[in-house]
């Protein structure tokens, strides 16, 4: 019975360089656009009935995980994109302003539905008309409600948005 | 049953003013101002009148008596419900809380007042509950202009 030989790769001696994956070129902005249009973590400001629709496109058939936009945060604090879903009163802006300005930068703002875009089919003492009125949008998505495709798409053109800024906290040193 | 109920209220609660009607198995009083506490009293009292359902009001822009505040009550043992139509001039657009008698009844002469301006004599209590303190004027009144808008946060641009 033959003695099985099994090879044995000598350790690469120290300080010697391994000719694949030693150097990365890229622009520091796109590294970290890259980085960021990929870990999206959506706070949703969740209002009226475009709900049932945000849960469609979060659930398995659409899934917004593919987006790296899938795990909600229930804090504004731990979030970067703040998904406005639904109908915003005036008697309500006051609080959608006091958690837009407790996230804490980068951060993006998704207008998701016709609603949260231009107050919709409201027009009346109460609604506000557009959430761009008090806090500026990065997305607009119409639709009332939008298909779970039109978010996809909104959540891509707001990946590309992402991608080509500029992203100022490099520094010199990095 | 419901007819027996049905005569004996047509009866003993005509006001002076109008006849009651029915309409759609809800029996409709119109009432003077003065007549709404009394009558209601007798139907929570003698005739198991219960369950406060809903206050609100109309708005009849070209009347004499602009607003109709309608009241609606209905009974856990009576298989009818009853609706009482007090008209109100818009100079004095004030009828008589039934807080007193039932209890749920402040939070929606709240809303009244806020969406018509119904003042609810005997009712301490008429702030704004659906619309926000600052808000000027009575947005469900025909003459509140559809366009205006009374912003809490001002506007970016």
């Amino acid at each position: 019975m033959a003695a099985r030989t099994v090879p044995i790769v000598p350790a690469a001696p120290q300080g010697a360089k391994d000719g694949a994956f030693e150097y990365l070129t890229t622009r520091k902005d796109e590294l970290v656009g890259w980085a960021r249009k990929f870990s999206l973590f959506p706070y949703p400001f969740v209002t009226a009935c475009c709900a049932m629709e945000f849960m469609a496109v979060s659930a398995s058939p659409y899934d917004t995980d593919r987006f790296g936009a899938a795990l909600p945060r229930f804090s504004p604090r731990q979030a970067d994109l703040l998904m406005v879903v639904g109908t915003v009163t005036h008697k309500q802006a006051p609080v959608l302003l006091k958690v837009y300005e407790q996230m804490c930068e980068p951060k993006w703002v998704m207008a998701f539905g016709v609603c949260a875009s231009s107050g919709g089919f409201y027009q009346n003492y109460a609604a506000l008309p557009g959430i761009d009125r008090i806090i500026p949008v990065d997305v607009y998505i119409p639709g009332c409600p939008p298909r779970p495709e039109m978010v996809i798409d909104g959540i891509m053109q707001l990946q590309d948005k992402i991608a080509r800024a500029q992203h100022p906290i490099l520094t010199r040193t990095f | 049953m419901a007819t027996d109920l049905l005569e004996s209220l047509q009866q003993q609660i005509v006001p002076a003013a109008g006849a009651a009607t029915l309409s759609h198995g809800c029996l409709v009083f119109s009432l003077a101002p003065e007549e709404l506490m009394p009558t209601v009293r007798r139907l929570k009292e003698e005739f198991g009148y219960d369950l406060f359902l809903d206050v609100t009001a109309v708005d009849w822009p070209a009347d004499a008596l602009r607003f109709e505040v309608v009241h609606h009550f209905a009974s856990s043992r009576q298989p009818l419900r009853v609706r009482l139509k007090t008209r109100v001039a818009a100079a004095d657009p004030g009828v008589d809380s039934l807080a007193k008698l039932y209890g749920s009844a402040a939070f929606m002469e709240r809303e009244c007042h806020d969406m018509y301006g119904i003042a609810f004599r005997g009712n301490h209590d008429l702030r704004p509950i659906l619309l926000y303190e600052g808000f000027t004027g009575h947005p469900l009144r025909k003459d509140y202009p559809k366009g205006r808008e009374q912003p809490l946060v001002p506007y970016r641009n």
